[in-house]
């Protein structure tokens, strides 16, 4: 078990190699001078010779590519072009809000879709069981922004039951928390629900249909106790996987929410750096999420090779 | 079979009703599905009949009208009726979604079958694949659009690149599960050529399951396109599109909220027909999968 381990966590260094090279070459890949493009349209010549010289794009791709790494790994994220602070600072400060939004909505979504999907498998093929599977469908395809605004009408400017926009963080106090963080929390939520709803579904399904829980049922066993522990155990492999590989989903969905909701997290730090093509920061907060991504999938697979002892490498 | 009532007699317009009741009956995800998506291509091919004001011109006597019969989605801050600009909007998202759609699975198809036939290359495609998939799709697009300038084209390509990896896995893993099967031993054995093997018996297995991914890539590039528009790095201005006409609309939310719900509700209805059409091909093409689902 112990070199499976050692080898998932190896395996891990390609990929972000990847999107490490991928990241570098988005940049100078492009049509047209890169210093020119980041600088934009009213940059006086001064100005783009000062990025040049700056990211380094006169020298050579390979040392460029080599300088880059190698400051990476020491832990530095470059330079921001606008605010001239260390990028790494920048994410620092906008940290939190979007970590908040994300663990909310994370927790909110699993407490919801998990028994949801385990009752529409319970009652499958009943109406229960096909209500809740198109508002899965339904919440599939309703963009985030588009129920987030559909959400702020309804209680905050309608019933005046919720703040419009912005954060409070819980440090500060409880309430305000729950009020700014709750509908940002709903809106966020609901694609997240669907996906993992529905992933239960299949997933208890498949295993109602075993052998052991037929032996489990006609022991008496009370059906509670064969839905959540010997289905629902059984079947928890898919839905933390889909958990996981729904981090993507989760992460491209908190800088739309925080757009919409005003939140000063991560999300709104890469949308302002996008349109200023501040590059340093896009390219720093890319990194970090695709790094995100990668350690959420890895330390899922470890977690089964030791929970789970029907997984062997 | 169910068309016993059309054999006792009656003529073709009867048959014809029967028929469209039996493939309801029989695929109604499908149908619904297919129907709303067909309305909204018919709404968009139509848009320069069935608008009904400019979409582009300013008209600041008109500016911020709630709906009405005169303006049915109201107007904008510039006082250009929604209604239109939503028809037109329709054609943007359209074209995006099928074309990266299409896109995506031509070059998905081409390197999965690689992946799955030479080895040698395997390992290095899919490590790239998975870096790729690393990348949170939206960020993504944003900075390729915010790099080589907004158009149509770039949002298109923008939005193909990252839903690239997921056809490359279905296609390499179809391709890996048939290259095992008898009919294919028997095609080596025979002396088929390679290229033969691959038009004649691997191909036409990945096309059941590349076009329910189709309708799925298709449904997750209308989103991404509108989210592009919407934060302000999608097609340009002049060019309605549902994103960049709710973006408009962010400032003026509570003022005028129609200026968003409109398109929304639009693109919401939209990626709905797409998704469910595509879970009706799913449960039609492919039984396996739909066993699972």
């Amino acid at each position: 078990m112990l070199s499976f381990i050692a080898k998932r966590v190896l395996a891990t260094i390609p990929v972000m190699g990847v999107v490490a090279l991928f990241v570098f070459l988005m940049l100078r890949l492009g049509p047209g001078d890169p210093a020119t493009v980041i600088a934009g349209d009213y940059a006086s010549p001064a100005d783009v010779e000062r990025i040049r010289e700056q990211l380094g794009l006169n020298q050579p791709i390979v040392t460029q590519f080599g300088k880059w790494i190698w400051t990476l790994l020491q832990g530095d994220l470059g330079i921001s072009i606008f605010s001239d602070l260390p990028v790494a600072k920048l994410i620092g400060q906008r940290v939190e809000p979007t970590l908040v939004l994300a663990l909310t909505t994370l927790i909110f979504s699993v407490l919801v879709a998990v028994p949801l999907g385990v009752i529409a498998a319970w009652k499958s093929g009943t109406w229960i069981d096909r209500t809740i599977m198109v508002f899965s469908v339904a919440g599939f395809s309703i963009p985030v922004f588009v129920l987030g605004y559909m959400l702020i009408y309804s209680f905050s400017l309608d019933l005046r039951w919720l703040p419009v926009q912005g954060y409070k963080s819980p440090f500060d106090g409880l309430i305000p928390f729950l009020r700014h963080i709750t509908l940002p929390t709903l809106a966020l939520s609901v694609i997240y629900i669907a996906l993992i709803a529905r992933i239960t579904r299949a997933s208890v399904l498949e295993v109602l249909g075993e052998d052991y829980i037929r032996t489990a049922r006609a022991k008496g066993q009370a059906e509670s106790k064969v839905l959540l522990v010997h289905a629902l155990k059984n079947a928890a492999v898919p839905i933390v996987t889909v958990i996981g590989l729904g981090i993507a989903l989760l992460i491209g969905g908190v800088v739309i929410t925080e757009s919409v909701f005003n939140i000063p997290g991560l999300g709104r730090l890469v949308v302002d750096a996008i349109l200023k093509r501040d590059y340093p920061i896009i390219q720093g907060l890319i990194l970090m999420f695709s790094f995100v991504y990668v350690l959420v999938n890895l330390a899922i697979d470890i977690v089964y090779t030791l929970v789970d002892p029907r997984i062997r490498y | 079979m169910t068309y016993t009532g059309s054999i006792s007699g009656g003529g073709v317009r009867e048959r014809l009703a029967d028929i469209r009741r039996d493939l309801f009956r029989r695929y109604p995800t499908m149908v619904i599905g297919g129907v709303l998506l067909a309305v909204m291509v018919v709404l968009a091919v139509f848009a320069p009949v069935l608008f009904t004001g400019d979409p582009i011109t300013f008209n600041p006597i008109n500016r911020l009208k709630a709906p009405s019969e005169q303006f049915w989605f109201g107007t904008d801050m510039f006082g250009r009726d929604i209604y239109s600009r939503t028809l037109y909007g329709a054609r943007i998202s359209l074209v995006v979604g099928i074309m990266a759609a299409v896109l995506s699975v031509a070059i998905g198809l081409v390197i999965g079958l690689i992946a799955g036939y030479v080895r040698l290359l395997d390992a290095i495609l899919m490590r790239v694949m998975d870096g790729l998939m690393a990348i949170p799709g939206i960020l993504l697009a944003i900075a390729l659009v915010s790099l080589s300038g907004a158009s149509v084209l770039t949002v298109t390509v923008a939005i193909t690149i990252p839903e690239i990896p997921r056809v490359v896995r279905l296609v390499r893993s179809i391709v890996l599960s048939v290259r095992e099967e008898p009919y294919v031993e028997a095609a080596i054995a025979a002396g088929t050529r390679l290229p033969l093997i691959l038009v004649r018996h691997v191909l036409p297995n990945t096309v059941p399951p590349l076009i329910v991914q189709a309708t799925y890539v298709c449904a997750s590039a209308m989103l991404t396109e509108a989210l592009l528009g919407f934060l302000g790095a999608g097609t340009p201005p002049e060019i309605p599109s549902w994103g960049n006409i709710m973006a408009e609309g962010r400032t003026y939310f509570q003022l005028a909220p129609w200026i968003i719900f409109f398109p929304g509700i639009a693109l919401a209805l939209t990626i709905l027909a797409v998704n469910v059409l595509g879970d009706g091909l799913r449960d039609t093409l492919d039984p396996r999968i739909a066993k699972k689902m």
